[in-house]
């Protein structure tokens, strides 16, 4: 199983993190994660290429997870985000 | 439930299809073999959208792999353009399909032999209007009648 400070852990120490968020969904196993990762590092990058990149970076732990999903946005990007949900 | 399998990259190697289960399971290889490849290789030519599934459409074993096929659903894709696979009933393709399309989870969308994405992307796609314009622009889908009109005029 994986924590979520583990989660956590190998991403900051991989880039650059504006605004993360991590969600455990699978009621206390520790199999199921929903990320949000906000980054400077995917600006110039299309989704794939930036999914393909935290698959990358978080290999490991996804090999031990069942279900794993993200979202991927840049600085600016997440600020529109919000500003279309507010 | 379906997790076990996610923890070992091992890839069994079937030398001929007569080999017997006991034997496949015996001989393993670290990595994808080429007969392997050949095979998703075909299979993901094998129909202009492809995806790579738990389940079937109509009984998907995932949620991911139920709202990919929704979404594919929603966009009027025909069941002659579209192929899926299930690799709950194939372990070797279930392993196999990770490692060649180098994407850790299934679903898988591949649209003309391209790797689309999973389940988070073809949804992404979907929201922004990507998907649509990819479906046309590969031809698995007609265009949208206004832009028929458009063009026509």
């Amino acid at each position: 199983m994986i924590n979520l400070q583990d989660l956590e852990a190998a991403i900051r120490t991989a880039i650059p993190v504006s605004h993360l968020e991590i969600e455990d969904q699978s009621s206390g196993c520790g199999e199921n994660y929903s990320i949000i990762l906000v980054s400077e590092a995917f600006e110039g990058k299309n989704t794939l290429a930036r999914h393909r990149f935290v698959n990358d970076l978080l290999k490991i732990q996804i090999a031990q997870m069942h279900a794993f999903s993200q979202k991927t946005f840049t600085p600016k990007q997440y600020q529109e985000f919000l500003a279309k949900k507010a | 439930m379906f997790r076990a399998s996610l923890r070992s990259p091992l890839i069994s190697l079937r030398p001929s299809a007569a080999t017997s289960l006991t034997a496949s399971r015996v001989i393993a290889a670290r990595f994808l073999t080429q007969q392997a490849r050949t095979q998703i290789q075909n299979a993901i030519k094998s129909s202009p959208v492809v995806l790579f599934m738990k389940g079937t459409p109509d009984y998907p074993e995932c949620g991911f792999s139920r709202a990919t096929v929704q979404i594919l659903d929603l966009h009027g894709v025909p069941a002659d353009k579209m192929k899926t696979y299930n690799v709950l009933v194939d372990d070797e393709l279930r392993q196999g399909i990770k490692e060649f399309s180098e994407w850790p989870t299934i679903p898988q969308l591949y649209v003309n032999g391209d790797f689309i994405g999973g389940c988070d992307i073809v949804l992404g796609m979907h929201q922004s209007g990507e998907l649509q314009s990819l479906l046309v622009n590969n031809e698995v889908i007609p265009k949208p009648e206004e832009q028929v009109e458009a063009q026509a005029a």
